[in-house]
C-alpha cells in the first residue's frame, strides 16, 4: 500500500516537473510572437527605446492603418488569398492523381508513381532557374498563376493521398458504379468524403504553404501589383532601423491568420501525420 | 462500364504539372549548365553558346562557391543533431501525460514551423538588433556588453542557425508524437511490472521502437539543411562577408541577381549531386542497421 502511494506521488512530482519545464520551453518558443504582437501596437519611439518595454505603454492601431492605407497591403492580402485559392485547385488535381494510383490498374502506373516519388528528392534550387525560364517561355512571369504554378502539385501530397485512398474499400466504389454513378461522381461523392482526414490535413498544409510562399512570388512578381504579403513584408526589411513597429504590424498580418487556422485544425494535422506520414 | 481512359483522366493533370515543373527542369538545368546563358539570352537566343564544362571548372575554382559549400556543411553538421535531439526530447516529454495541459502545450511548439519565414525573420532581426534589440538588453542586465548577433561573421552563423532550429523542431515533434502513438502500451506496462523506471523504459523500449521515425527525421532534416535558404536570405542576405552564404543563397545570387543562368545551373547540379549522394549514404546505413 505505502509503496504504491509513494510511487503514485513520485510519478505526480515527475509529471509536474515535466509540465513546468515544458511550460517554460513553450513560453520561450512562443515569445518571439508575443514580442511581435506587443511591438505592433507600440508607437514608433517606444519600439526603439532602450531598455525596451514589454507591454505597450500607449497602444496604437496606427501601423495597421498605415499598412492598409499608405502602403498597399490590402492588395498584397488579396493576391495572397488568390495564390492560396489556386493552390486548392492543385490540391484537387493531386487528390485525383492519388485516387488513380490507389484504385486503378493502368499501363504506366509504375513509372508514373516512380516519377512522383522521384520529385520528392529534387531540391528546389535545381529546378529554380529552369522553372523560371519555362514560365518566362510560357509568358507567365508577372502573373499570379505563374507564382502558384511551380508549387501547385507536390510528389509528397500525391503520395499521401495514394496511401490513404488505398484503404478505401473497393466494394464501395463498385457499388456506386453499379448504381450508375459516373467515374467523376464516384470520386466526388464517395472517395473525397471518405478521405476527409487526409483531405483536412492537405487543405491546412496547402493553405499554410500558399500563404507563406516566398521564393516564387519573389522571383516571378516584378510588378508591385502582384506582390504577395511575404514579398511586401520583405520589402519592409530595410525599415528596421527606422520603424520596427510598422514591421511587426505587417508581420502580425501575416502570422495571425495562420495561427487561427492552426488552432482550429490542429487535431487534423496531428491525426493526419499519424495516419499516413510514417507507414 | 469502366472506361480504360478513366485513370489517365484522373492522373494526367497532376502528372503533367509534376513533369513540367518537377522533372523536366532537371534536364533543362543540365543543358543550361553547359552554356554561357545569361540575361542577354532574353534579347537574342543566339547569345547562348555551348561552352562544355567551363562552368564546372570555373565553379570548382571559385572560392565563394567553396565558402558556401563549407558553410552548408557546417550548418548541417551542427544543425541536424540539434534539431533531431531537441524535437525527440520535447516529443518524449510531451508524450509523458495525456492531460489537457500537455496537449495545449503542443501547439506552442508547433507554431514556429508553420508561420511565414519572412515574418519570423523580421521578428528575430528585431530581437537581434544591436542597438535596441531585446536580447542585448537582457544580456546587459547581467553585465554582458553589446553582442553583434548578425554582423560578427562567426556569431552570425549561430544566429541564423538558431532561428532555423527554433523553426525546424515543430514539424519533427509532430512526426515523433505520431510515432509515439504506435508504441504498444502493453510493452510499457510489462516493463513497469518488472520494475523498470521511466528512464529505463524510455531508453530500452521507446527509443528503439522509434528507430524508423528517428531515421526518417534525420534524412529530411539533413536535406533541409543542405537546402538552407530562407533564414540567412532575410536576416543577413548571406553576409557578413559571405559568412552565412549557404549553397542555396550562392545559387540564388548567381542566378537571379547576377543573371548567370548557366553558371548557377552548374552549381545547382553539383548541389543536387551532393544531396543525392548524402541521402543514398544515409539509406545505405539504414539498411546495414536493419540487418541486426
Amino acid at each position: 500500500m505505502t509503496t504504491d502511494r509513494t510511487h503514485a506521488r513520485r510519478r505526480r512530482t515527475l509529471t509536474v516537473t515535466i509540465g513546468v519545464a515544458l511550460g517554460i520551453g513553450a513560453l520561450i518558443t512562443a515569445f518571439p510572437f508575443l514580442w511581435m504582437l506587443g511591438t505592433a501596437f507600440k508607437p514608433q519611439r517606444e519600439s526603439v527605446t532602450f531598455p525596451p518595454t514589454i507591454v505597450p505603454q500607449a497602444p496604437t492601431l496606427e501601423w495597421f492603418n498605415t499598412l492598409f492605407t499608405e502602403l498597399d497591403f490590402g492588395r498584397y492580402l488579396i493576391n495572397t488569398v488568390l495564390v492560396v485559392l489556386i493552390g486548392f485547385v492543385g490540391l484537387l488535381l493531386m487528390a485525383m492523381a492519388g485516387y488513380a494510383f490507389a484504385k486503378f490498374d493502368f499501363r504506366g502506373r509504375k513509372w508514373m508513381f516512380f516519377l512522383v516519388l522521384a520529385t520528392m528528392m529534387i531540391p528546389i534550387q535545381v529546378t529554380m532557374i529552369p522553372t523560371y525560364l519555362i514560365l518566362n517561355g510560357m509568358k507567365l512571369t508577372n502573373t499570379l498563376v505563374g507564382i502558384a504554378l511551380p508549387t501547385l502539385v507536390s510528389g509528397f501530397s500525391i503520395f499521401l493521398f495514394r496511401q490513404f485512398m488505398t484503404t478505401i474499400p473497393t466494394e464501395m466504389l463498385e457499388a456506386a458504379r453499379l448504381d450508375g454513378a459516373g467515374e467523376f461522381r464516384t470520386f466526388w461523392q464517395i472517395v473525397l468524403p471518405m478521405s476527409k482526414p487526409i483531405l483536412a490535413v492537405q487543405v491546412v498544409l496547402t493553405f499554410i504553404s500558399g500563404w507563406n510562399s516566398f521564393l516564387w512570388p519573389l522571383i516571378i512578381a516584378s510588378d508591385q501589383k502582384l506582390y504577395t504579403l511575404s514579398v511586401g513584408l520583405a520589402l519592409l526589411n530595410q525599415q528596421l532601423a527606422v520603424n520596427p513597429s510598422l514591421q511587426m504590424a505587417a508581420a502580425s498580418v501575416m502570422v495571425i491568420p495562420i495561427l487561427i487556422v492552426f488552432i482550429v485544425f490542429q487535431r487534423y494535422v496531428i491525426q493526419g501525420f499519424a495516419l499516413s506520414g510514417l507507414k | 462500364m469502366r472506361n480504360r481512359l478513366t485513370p489517365y483522366l484522373f492522373v494526367s493533370p497532376a502528372m503533367l504539372l509534376l513533369i513540367t515543373f518537377g522533372i523536366f527542369p532537371i534536364f533543362v538545368a543540365a543543358v543550361i549548365s553547359t552554356t554561357n546563358m545569361n540575361i542577354s539570352a532574353f534579347a537574342n537566343w543566339n547569345n547562348v553558346k555551348f561552352i562544355g564544362v567551363d562552368n564546372y571548372t570555373k565553379l570548382f575554382a571559385d572560392p565563394d562557391f567553396w565558402q558556401a559549400i563549407g558553410n552548408t556543411g557546417l550548418f548541417a553538421v551542427f544543425g541536424v543533431p540539434a534539431i533531431v535531439l531537441l524535437s525527440l526530447g520535447v516529443a518524449l516529454l510531451l508524450n509523458h501525460s495525456r492531460s489537457w495541459f500537455f496537449r495545449a502545450l503542443r501547439a506552442f511548439y508547433f507554431i514556429p514551423a508553420i508561420t511565414a519565414i519572412v515574418a519570423i525573420s523580421l521578428v528575430w532581426g528585431y530581437l537581434y538588433n544591436t542597438q535596441f534589440g531585446l536580447l542585448n538588453y537582457l544580456l546587459s542586465l547581467v553585465g554582458v556588453p553589446q553582442v553583434q548577433w548578425l554582423s560578427d561573421p562567426t556569431l552570425a552563423k549561430f544566429s541564423v542557425a538558431l532561428v532555423a532550429v527554433w523553426r525546424g523542431t515543430g514539424l519533427n515533434i509532430i512526426i515523433f508524437l505520431a510515432a509515439l502513438q504506435g508504441v504498444p502500451k502493453e510493452y510499457l506496462e510489462a516493463a513497469s511490472i518488472d520494475g523498470a523506471g521511466e528512464w529505463k523504459k524510455t531508453f530500452s523500449i521507446v527509443i528503439p521502437l522509434l528507430r524508423f521515425a528517428i531515421f526518417f527525421v534525420s534524412v529530411t532534416t539533413t536535406i533541409s539543411w543542405l537546402q538552407f535558404f530562407d533564414e540567412p536570405f532575410v536576416l543577413t542576405d548571406g553576409g557578413p562577408l559571405g559568412a552565412t552564404t549557404s549553397a542555396s543563397i550562392f545559387l540564388y545570387k548567381e542566378g537571379f541577381r547576377l543573371n548567370q543562368f548557366g553558371y548557377a545551373s552548374a552549381g545547382s547540379i553539383v548541389l543536387f549531386a551532393i544531396i543525392a549522394v548524402i541521402t543514398l549514404i544515409q539509406l545505405r546505413l539504414r539498411r546495414a542497421d536493419d540487418d541486426y
